[in-house]
């Protein structure tokens, strides 16, 4: 297994590192009212890891993320991407620079298959004239990448990408959401708990999956509450307390009793 | 996972039996599968089956002249319910379709007859009279965020009411209009059976939206926003820009349908098709396309339109009385609604 690597990884992602990260929030600060979100959280993502982000009801996990993903504008701070200062104002904007949501609803259309859902809101058209006076969409192209892309992610579960969403379980709806971000998620995929609704063999093919995405070199922000599948999967774990970052541990420096002691606030990093 | 490999061994194993249960096909899953693929399988079947049950009870029914009114009679609600496919796709409903075509049939012919505007200038006012009328729709469904039920409702009212005022009430006869605006009540002769190309017309703007709907962005996009509103726009696609297109284009669909009523009538008239609202309606959901948006079939609406045409002459040859075909067609629409529900079922 990769415990080895993820060990060195986790050594030399300390806050120190001379590495860019891929994805870095400075300082942000987000209001709601007298409502204080975001009070100053810092993040830090580097290549070719997971990084679980964990904390309370309220702590600002979501807010942190709907920052960082255009969903919601910082009032103070600033995101890089790629050590380039973002202003992301809306998730399309967050969306063209490569960064995917997966979100709980996963925003899947339950009638289109498998390949429509894969490219939905960006068909590729037929080159020519049929595609660019008439419009036609490149429905053969479309399902070739789909499935090769459903390949390279190894998701076995999905043979036929012409299925309608509707006929695949909940983990394999998953897997086309993840699919879908990983297809164009070319600097980030974010995954806003996606284990919550899943059985526990379909949760283990989900893992497998952020594992696989990770592997092939994209790093992933993994929000859940799921203490065992956070230290199964993550390389860093992002406490998140009252709109702080409390700290950032890796399942080798801690333990689930320590990191759950962080987030409620009885033990300091 | 490599565990599903070895069964029975594996803390999964009993899962995967009683998900094998669940997912065992009968051959009645079979049949609600397949129906649930091609929706426009059942309306068909309907289709097929009514018509050699009519053609055996009365051997007129197969006649050339007959065919021909059933196609003619289809020709307006068949145009009219490609529109309203669109919308119920989108999870709406337009209850205006029938007012809106009859004011763009009124101004077309009012501006023509007594206005003495040629023919074309005159399609052209019904067709903005159309747009305008589907924007007017789309902008208060998504602007103002109102239930296209209630918004249609009220534009009902509004387009039957301007309607009037166009006309005061009168009837516009086809030979004080230019001849291009009945021109779709004009006939000619395939294999001895009278072809109207108000006819012709319906069919190719079946042609036309089936492909649009099949192999365009857009037409997948008017799916996804039927089928689930906020899925769509968490993928990026812009509902409510989609749904006023689609109400606008339904506008202009509606013209085109007032050109052919003009010429299936040989006239205007304010009291003309007062049923093609709910006739629509009935086409598009024989037809196979749920009410609750997302899943449906152009092609199912023109059998539900021929489903409708078919039973109403059908039964008049047979000498019932008219309140026959009326109940005929009810229990139709009720069927049709719970085979739809049934097969809505399928696995979740």
């Amino acid at each position: 297994m990769t415990i080895a690597d993820s060990a060195a990884q986790a050594a030399t992602a300390a806050p120190t590192d001379a590495r860019t990260p891929v994805l870095q929030a400075k300082r942000l600060v987000k209001t709601y009212g007298h409502v204080v979100g975001l009070d100053g959280v810092s993040l830090e993502l580097y290549a070719g890891e997971v990084l679980a982000i964990i904390g309370d009801n309220g702590a600002g996990k979501t807010t942190l993320i709907k920052c960082l993903t255009g969903a919601e504008l910082p009032d103070e701070g600033q995101i890089l991407l790629d050590g380039r200062p973002v202003h992301f104002k809306r998730p399309q904007d967050a969306r063209d620079s490569g960064i995917e949501t997966v979100y709980q609803s996963l925003a899947v259309s339950p009638a289109l298959d498998v390949a429509a859902n894969l490219y939905l809101g960006r068909e590729i058209r037929r080159k020519g004239i049929l595609g660019s006076v008439f419009r036609v969409m490149d429905i053969k192209g479309m399902r070739a990448k789909a499935k090769a892309q459903v390949l390279e992610l190894g998701i076995s579960t999905l043979q036929d990408v012409t299925v309608p969403v509707e006929n695949l379980s909940g983990g394999q709806r998953q897997a086309v959401a993840v699919a879908r971000a990983a297809a164009f998620g070319s600097k980030v995929v974010v995954l806003d708990e996606p284990t919550a609704a899943l059985g526990v063999r379909e949760s283990a093919q989900v893992l497998a999956l952020v594992k696989r995405l990770r592997d092939n070199g994209v790093p992933v922000i993994l929000i859940s509450h799921n203490m065992p599948q956070v230290f199964e999967v993550a390389d860093r774990i992002h406490i998140q307390r009252l709109g702080k970052r409390a700290a950032t541990i890796t399942p080798l420096s801690h333990s689930m009793t320590d990191a759950v002691a962080i987030m409620t606030g009885a033990a300091r990093a | 996972m490599s565990q599903q490999s070895t069964p029975a061994s594996t803390p999964t194993a009993q899962l995967d039996l009683a998900e094998e249960f669940i997912r065992r096909t009968t051959p009645m899953s079979v049949i609600r599968g397949t129906l649930h693929r091609y929706p426009a399988i059942s309306p068909a079947v309907v289709l097929l089956v009514a018509v050699i049950v009519f053609g055996v009870i009365n051997g007129r029914f197969l006649a050339p002249a007959n065919l021909s009114l059933i196609t003619q009679q289809v020709a307006v609600v068949g145009t009219i319910g490609v529109a309203q496919t669109l919308i119920i796709l989108t999870a709406g409903i337009d209850l205006s379709v029938g007012a809106i075509m009859v004011f763009a049939s009124m101004v077309m012919g009012q501006v023509a007859a007594v206005h003495g505007v040629p023919g074309w200038i005159a399609l052209g006012l019904g067709l903005v009279v159309g747009l305008a009328a589907g924007a007017l729709n789309g902008v208060l469904v998504t602007r103002f965020r109102l239930p296209p039920f209630i918004v249609t409702l009220g534009t009902l009212s509004i387009f039957v009411a301007l309607t009037l005022l166009v006309s005061n009430g009168s009837t516009i006869q086809g030979n004080q209009m230019p001849a291009l605006l009945t021109w779709t009540g004009d006939t000619f002769r395939v294999l001895g059976v009278d072809i109207t190309y108000g006819v012709v017309m319906m069919v190719v703007l079946y042609v036309i939206f089936a492909l649009i709907l099949s192999k365009t962005a857009w037409g997948r996009h008017v799916y996804a926003v039927g089928d689930d509103v906020e899925a769509a726009r968490l993928t990026g696609i812009r509902v409510n820009r989609l749904l006023l297109s689609v109400y606008v284009t339904a506008g202009a669909i509606l013209a085109l349908g007032a050109w052919i009523q003009i010429g299936r009538s040989f006239a205007a008239s304010p009291n003309a098709a007062i049923d093609i609202n709910l006739d629509s309606i009935t086409a598009v959901v024989i037809g196979g396309t749920s009410l609750f948006g997302g899943r449906g079939n152009i092609w199912g609406t023109l059998l539900g339109a021929l489903i409708v045409g078919v039973f109403r002459n059908g039964l008049a040859l047979a000498g019932l009385d008219v309140l026959f075909q009326t109940l005929a067609v009810g229990i139709l629409v009720i069927v049709a609604v719970g085979i739809d529900q049934w097969i809505r079922r399928v696995r979740k």
